[in-house]
């Protein structure tokens, strides 16, 4: 059975529910003929890539929905061997170079290149160019980025690149310049409870008003998150009230944890205990910084209003230390001992 | 091979198609209409390029003495390094020799220490083409000097490996005879010594504000849009002097407010009845522009600076920190948001020298940290925290 969130994704422009105007601009920008190489950011979420897909569907008609996997095999200089994945239709490729790191240059020179020199299959294509659209281009190496550069400008009759990323802070700014920058916001807790009411209208959920802007709040923002959240809970209970309490994904509940153990007891012991659970964490895939965010945000409002800004700044610290640095255990943990000290600390000048 | 004017697999697939009408990369064979505005006003000849006055004076006479030295160009995005050396070249060898006299190698192509060394040395060892022999020849001649060596165009060098580029020394060297190199970068800091030390080189200033608005007035003006009060300036300052997001600000701005005017002739003839409507309210705004750029409402930033003046501890936390969770769920860029709180806090006059300094510090961390990829919420609640603090004066 598919997940609310895949089932009722929107499939047009038209279809869409928030963000009226900037699926106007999207249409306008898809009819004109003249489509530009897009930068799509905006945080996780948000709609993004439902957003592009319907967009594309606006460039080709249905036939986009028509996709298959290929995998693909990419050779280095090194004469290492790549797998690589490919959703493709007939007008159009998805690809996630981040998905074999460093190497991702090899894939995005290779596979560019190939798709600019070939036509559109179909000759009775509404467009002449085809469109690849890259998936965390946030992700993106420095080399893969400048590899980007010229392809860019030189296969532009036929080839268009749709960029997906959290943010822009990671692209080149020769990339930045060369594409239209879109932003999507996510959408606000009073548009999420609307998404929330209609998607429970064809399911056939009782609708509680006042459960539903629970799970918008507590959802961040994040239409992905609440539909999930939505679905948890229907399936949960037999009927839902306004008090029906929402499950958090079972790693929150676990960082929730993480952030009372820390609380309660600062003493080498204890950060032995939390490691475990860290681990934990790290070895179901939950990445470093996910982790990091998610402790600081339990821990603050935990701790003394004079201590939330200090946590704050070691949280940046050491977020900073995991995406430069190679073991990312170190700093999570470094933050631990860092928070316990810091707690340690208030607890004796407060003795005083 | 990655001759720029000729993709060999590209031209056999067109050849062996059905579909002639397919074009190769030549792109004002294009159908102007579908083409994005940098491509379509792409300059052509050196003449076409604005506001690099200094290197383009220098660049026609050397196109009159038939010689030319290895060149290094250097200087920010779009700002027409690239466009300068192929119109350079076009006008050095006019089309018929263009393929054969010139080899462009960018950071898209494969470019090891080996593959540089082969590819360039198969290019300098294949035979100089001549123009067409008879009276055409001499026609082509008056038009194209034709100077008897080829260029080697390296574009973004200065993606290429110390490594690679050592390797460079030695060919350049070598062949220096029949070719010449221009090297093409961003940053010519991470060109090596002794290579930039072998090129003349040529800055790239970025745009500045009326050689920038007069050639974005030209497009408006040939595409039919229409400017409103103040966006020629908005999109100069938007671009921070980078032409090509120019332009291309100004081709979405135009598509948004559907401001181009039914083209010329035939279009004219089918679309009658709107005309007069689109003249009307289409028109580019300033505050389409910024939309488009990305930058952030002023209100959105002043409710973020509100928040972070000197108030209790803990409501400081909570104010600032929803203003920031705000920001972020809106998708605002942090580069952007840290850009334009910078300006607003470096010229706000209450607040004092000594702790600007401070300030200015804590700027330049969250930066580092921004393009180190760290986590964007946390960035900018940590800066906005710290520089609450410094305004709290503790
Ligand atoms: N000096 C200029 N005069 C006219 N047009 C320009 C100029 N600079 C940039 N442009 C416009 O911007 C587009 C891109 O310019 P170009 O490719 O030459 O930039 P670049 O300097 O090579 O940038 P990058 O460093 O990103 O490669 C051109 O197609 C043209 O439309
Ligand atoms: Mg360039």
């Amino acid at each position: 059975m598919a997940l609310l969130v895949d089932k009722h994704r929107p499939r047009s422009l038209e279809t869409l529910s928030y963000h009226q105007d900037l699926s106007d601009r999207l249409k306008s920008l898809a009819q004109s003929g003249d489509f530009p190489h897009l930068l799509v950011y905006g945080p996780s979420g948000a709609g993004k890539k439902t957003r592009i897909v319907a967009t594309l569907k606006e460039l080709y008609g249905p036939g986009v929905e028509k996709i298959k996997i290929d995998s693909r095999v990419f050779q280095t200089t090194s004469n290492r061997k790549l797998e690589f994945n490919i959703v493709a239709s007939v007008y159009h490729l998805e690809i996630t170079p981040s998905d074999v790191g460093n190497y991702d240059r090899v894939v995005v020179q290779d596979l560019l290149k190939e798709v600019a020199q070939t036509q559109q299959v179909d000759l009775s294509a509404k467009q002449r160019f085809k469109v690849v659209v890259i998936n965390e281009a946030d992700h993106l190496s420095r080399d893969a980025q400048a590899a980007l550069r010229r392809t860019m400008e030189k296969y532009s009759p036929n080839l268009r690149l749709i960029l997906l990323a959290n943010s822009t802070s990671n692209i080149i700014a020769p990339i930045r310049s060369r594409t239209l920058l879109v932003r999507v916001a996510a959408p606000t807790e009073e548009e999420i409870c609307s998404v929330l009411k209609v998607v429970g209208k064809k399911e056939g959920f009782k609708d509680v008003e006042a459960l539903n802007k629970r799970i918008a709040k507590d959802s961040g923002r994040n239409l992905r998150k609440a539909l999930l959240m939505y679905e948890a809970v229907h399936a949960q209970n037999e009927t839902v009230s306004e008090n029906t309490p929402i499950p958090p994904p079972d790693w929150e509940a676990l960082i929730a944890q993480v952030a009372d153990d820390i609380i309660k007891e600062h003493t080498p012991q204890q950060i032995m205990i939390v490691r475990a659970k860290l681990y934990d964490l790290l070895t179901h895939c939950i990445p470093a910084t996910m982790v990091l965010k998610t402790l600081t945000f339990k821990l603050v409002p935990k701790v003394d209003d004079t201590l939330k800004a200090e946590i704050v700044k070691w949280a940046a610290f050491y977020e900073h230390r995991v995406r430069m640095g190679t073991k990312v255990i170190f700093h999570l943990e470094a933050f631990v001992a860092k928070v316990m000290r810091i707690l340690e600390s208030f607890l004796m000048n407060m003795d005083f | 091979m990655a001759n720029f004017f000729d993709i060999k697999a590209r031209k056999e697939a067109a050849a062996s198609s059905a579909a002639g009408s397919f074009k190769t990369v030549a792109s004002k064979e294009e159908p102007n209409r579908l083409q994005p505005w940098v491509e379509k006003y792409r300059p052509r000849t050196l003449t076409d390029v604005t506001a690099q006055d200094h290197t383009v004076t220098v660049l026609q006479r050397l196109l009159h003495t038939s010689n030319l030295p290895h060149m290094l160009f250097y200087g920010p995005p779009g700002t027409g390094k690239t466009s300068t050396i192929l119109a350079l070249a076009k006008q050095l060898f006019g089309p018929e020799l263009i393929r054969s006299r010139v080899l462009e190698l960018n950071a898209s192509d494969e470019r090891g220490i080996s593959i540089v060394r082969e590819k360039v040395k198969d290019f300098a060892r294949q035979q100089l083409s001549n123009p067409p022999a008879g009276p055409a020849g001499v026609e082509y001649r008056k038009k194209y000097p034709c100077p008897s060596f080829k260029i080697i165009v390296l574009d973004e060098a200065d993606s290429m490996t110390q490594d690679a580029q050592s390797a460079l020394r030695r060919t350049m060297e070598t062949y220096s005879r029949i070719t010449r190199f221009c090297l093409v970068c961003n940053y010519v800091t991470r060109i090596i010594d002794p290579l930039a030390s072998r090129c003349s080189k040529f800055r790239f200033k970025s745009l500045d504000k009326t050689n920038a608005g007069k050639r974005l007035e030209d497009i408006a003006e040939n595409e039919g849009v229409k400017l409103g009060p103040g966006s020629v300036d908005a999109l100069v300052r938007c671009s921070d002097g980078d032409l090509r997001k120019a332009i291309t600000f100004l081709q979405s701005a135009a598509r948004l407010v559907g401001a181009i005017k039914a083209g010329k002739g035939k279009e004219k003839g089918e679309g009658d009845g709107m005309d007069i409507d689109e003249e009307d309210d289409g028109m580019v705004t300033v505050k389409v522009v910024e939309e488009i750029a990305g930058v952030v409402p002023d209100a959105t930033v002043d409710e973020l600076l509100k928040a972070m003046q000197p108030k209790a501890k803990g409501i400081v936390y909570e104010a600032v920190s929803s203003a920031v969770t705000d920001l972020v769920a809106d998708g605002w860029s942090a580069t952007q948001v840290v850009g334009q709180l910078y300006e607003k806090v470096l010229y706000d006059e209450k607040i004092s020298d000594p702790r600007k300094n401070q300030i200015v510090m804590v700027f330049s961390e969250a930066d580092k940290r921004l393009i180190d990829g760290s986590d964007e919420h946390l960035v900018i609640l940590d800066l906005a925290l710290r520089v609450a603090d410094i305004l709290a004066g503790a």
